[in-house]
């Protein structure tokens, strides 16, 4: 399994550092200069952004059913949900750079950027919820419940927010994207960067299940020896 | 009939730290035990097992011919069962009355007002502390009226931790007096308590039994 | 189930009678905040004026943070959740019967701060059955969402900084939801927040049923 596990992490990481080549010597537009060549980059990232959200809400609703209860959900679902802020913080941030030479500022109320910074607080709140529950079974069933919770509540934010912006007619991420007359080198240089933002957000998860799994197995070793030395208290009695 | 109490190599964790670390212990219906041990040994989290408020981690836990490993069977038995805690589970901003009368009409008791001033009368608490918030009671007062909670209900197994904790010499002998009444009565009475001699009223009827480093160390099977 | 609900709603609004937090305590908060909007905003602009149903329902959030918090905090002051599970009343009822007593409470205080808006901020108020239904359904939403996060976070040592952290993205599309709905009565276009006001009622049953199926697990485990 490493050794799948680090073909992964070569092909992923070479992929990103070739997208990141090929990116930068994609041609600059006329509207936005240096900039479009962030188009290798921030649709995947954000694209990647989702998808980790996704899965953390799968893996923690797989959890929640008896059935399929299984520790190896939740340590995904945690995985998946920490590598997730990690990337809508950073499409977040590529957002705001992309766009600032076509708005002039760093920051739009456009509904997807919105609704990202809302679904990065949501995944912010998991975190912290899971740091300060110590109880390993207990943690697994809070962070379930508010996986779904914030499942629940994105579609809600999402409607909202495109009503709302949709009233206002404002700037937009779909200002940036340069749909027409599109030249083929961006569309393939954009394509490599999804496979590939896929590829390392997947060795990514992977890496930080294999961490959880290793601190689970020796929280269970500790037990064995916190039980003796419970036991051990009481020798000097009766 | 099915034991009371059945603990056999019962793991209990609080946390990471494990409070009961492979207890055993049989109680037979109508039986009076008195817990006793060191600070910390894990009486109280014992009780509270008992009354189903934790997870079974390891061994096997039978209440009532319930079993507790399972979150059905806690709940269950939660219903069934009396469990006296340091703090009485009592709401600060509610008279002794309206307490009282929570807790029979959560357990879906008929008659809650008939029963709970019984109960009130019982422990001395129908006068002028009927009405009187919580948060305004003294430490004994307030055991009393937790004790009139648990009363109230007359549930099977009674589950009382330090009940003579805070209480005056009328105090104490109110709990012995009740007790007895509940042990006469069919009920199993399964208390800790630090005072030695807190059972001397019916010294023959309880059977000691002696928790320590979260095990039994003494008197864990019913005496021949 | 219902049993039990209507049994811990009554016994939270009595509690809340006898020791007047809301009264004393949530509600002169409430109408500080609206003071606080006017500091910040320059009254003299006409800002307020046009803000005044956002501003609303900001404050209306942060009273139902302090509703949520305090509705815990009463059952924590022994033991935290084990009174509720001892009690025997099936959990589901708990939280809908919290709820209860949460929204029931944060009803009265809009009527309070929307004496305020009106006052403070020379509101012009119209669409009454608008505003109204509106009230009623973020209302809803609130409590429900908060009563969930709320027994999450009572259950952990932070619980305060906690819940805010839980709630407040999930409040998030409720303000603007209702401010939204609330914009259309006031403008008299209320046809133009029926979206609204069916976004706000999805997210009340949602909250509301996830609530009660899932309470009950949220309260086991020590």
């Amino acid at each position: 399994m490493t050794g799948a596990k680090r073909t992964l992490g070569v092909v992923a990481f070479a992929g990103l550092a070739l997208t990141m080549l090929l990116g930068a010597r994609l041609p600059e537009t006329e509207e936005q200069l240096a900039y479009s060549r962030l188009i290798a980059v921030h649709p995947p990232i954000a694209w990647v952004a989702y998808v980790a959200f996704g899965v953390t809400a799968l893996a923690s609703l797989l959890y929640l059913f008896p059935a399929t209860r299984h520790r190896r959900w939740d340590r995904i679902a945690a995985a998946s949900a920490e590598v997730g802020v990690l990337f809508t913080a950073l499409m977040l941030v590529t957002g705001s750079i992309w766009g600032k030479p076509t708005w002039g500022v760093w920051w739009v109320w456009d509904a997807r950027l919105t609704v990202s910074a809302l679904m990065l607080a949501l995944l912010l709140g998991y975190g912290a919820l899971r740091r300060v529950t110590p109880d390993p079974d207990r943690r697994a069933m809070l962070s379930a419940v508010t996986a779904l919770g914030a499942v629940v509540v994105v579609p809600v934010n999402h409607f909202a927010v495109t009503w709302w912006r949709t009233l206002h007619q404002g700037r937009s991420l779909a200002d940036l994207s340069p749909s027409r007359n599109l030249d083929g080198q961006y569309v393939a240089v954009m394509l490599l960067g999804f496979v590939v933002m896929t590829l390392v957000y997947v060795w990514l998860v992977w890496q930080r299940v294999l961490v959880e799994k290793a601190e689970d197995e020796r929280g269970e070793g500790e037990l064995a020896v916190a039980i003796e030395e419970r036991r051990r208290e009481g020798v000097t009695v009766a | 009939m099915t034991p009371a109490l059945r603990l056999s190599r019962a793991v209990v964790l609080l946390g990471r730290f494990p409070a009961l670390a492979g207890a055993d212990l049989h109680v037979e219906r109508g039986e009076l035990v008195h817990l006793m041990g060191p600070n910390g040994a894990g009486k109280t989290t014992l009780l509270r097992t008992c009354a189903g408020l934790h997870n079974v981690a390891d061994g096997e836990v039978e209440v009532l011919g319930i079993d507790l490993r399972r979150t059905a069977g806690r709940r269950v038995v939660r219903r069934r069962v009396g469990l006296l805690g340091p703090n009485g589970f009592l709401y600060d901003d509610l008279t002794v009355a309206e307490n009282v009368r929570f807790a029979l009409k959560a357990a879906a008791v008929d008659d809650a007002t008939t029963k709970a001033d019984g109960a009130l009368r019982r422990l001395g608490l129908a006068g002028r502390l009927r009405d009187v918030t919580v948060a305004k009671l003294s430490t004994g007062q307030r055991r009393r009226a937790a004790l009139a909670a648990v009363v109230a209900r007359r549930p099977e197994l009674w589950l009382l931790d330090e009940p003579h904790a805070g209480l005056d010499a009328d105090g104490c002998q109110l709990v012995d007096e009740l007790i007895y009444e509940a042990v006469t009565a069919g009920a199993t009475v399964v208390f800790a308590s630090h005072e030695a001699g807190a059972s001397s009223p019916f010294a023959a009827r309880t059977r000691q039994v002696v928790v320590a480093g979260g095990e039994v160390k003494q008197g864990a099977a019913v005496r021949a | 189930m219902l049993r039990d609900a209507a049994l811990v709603a009554a016994k939270d609004l009595r509690i809340e009678a006898r020791s007047r937090v809301a009264v004393n305590q949530v509600a002169p908060f409430a109408v500080l905040v609206l003071v606080l909007f006017a500091f910040a905003l320059d009254p003299d602009r006409g800002v307020l004026v046009r803000a005044s149903a956002g501003l609303f329902w900001l404050a209306v959030a942060f009273c139902a943070l302090l509703a949520v918090q305090r509705a815990f905090a009463v059952e924590a002051a022994d033991g935290g959740r084990d009174g509720l599970r001892l009690s025997g009343l099936d959990p589901g009822g708990i939280f809908l019967g919290k709820a209860a007593g949460v929204a029931v409470e944060l009803l009265a205080l809009e009527v309070l701060l929307v004496g305020g808006v009106a006052v403070l901020y020379q509101a012009d108020l119209r669409g009454w059955g608008v505003l109204v239904l509106t009230c009623v359904l973020a209302t809803a939403g609130l409590a429900t969402a908060g009563c969930l996060y709320g027994v999450l976070s009572a259950g952990t040592r932070v619980r305060e900084t906690l819940l805010p952290m839980l709630f407040v993205p999930v409040a998030a599309p409720v303000v603007l939801s209702a401010t939204r709905a609330w914009e259309g009565a006031l403008a008299g276009v209320a046809s133009e927040s029926w979206p609204w006001l069916r976004l706000l009622g999805v997210f009340a049953v949602v909250y509301a049923a996830v609530g009660t199926v899932v309470f009950g697990l949220l309260l086991e485990d020590a």
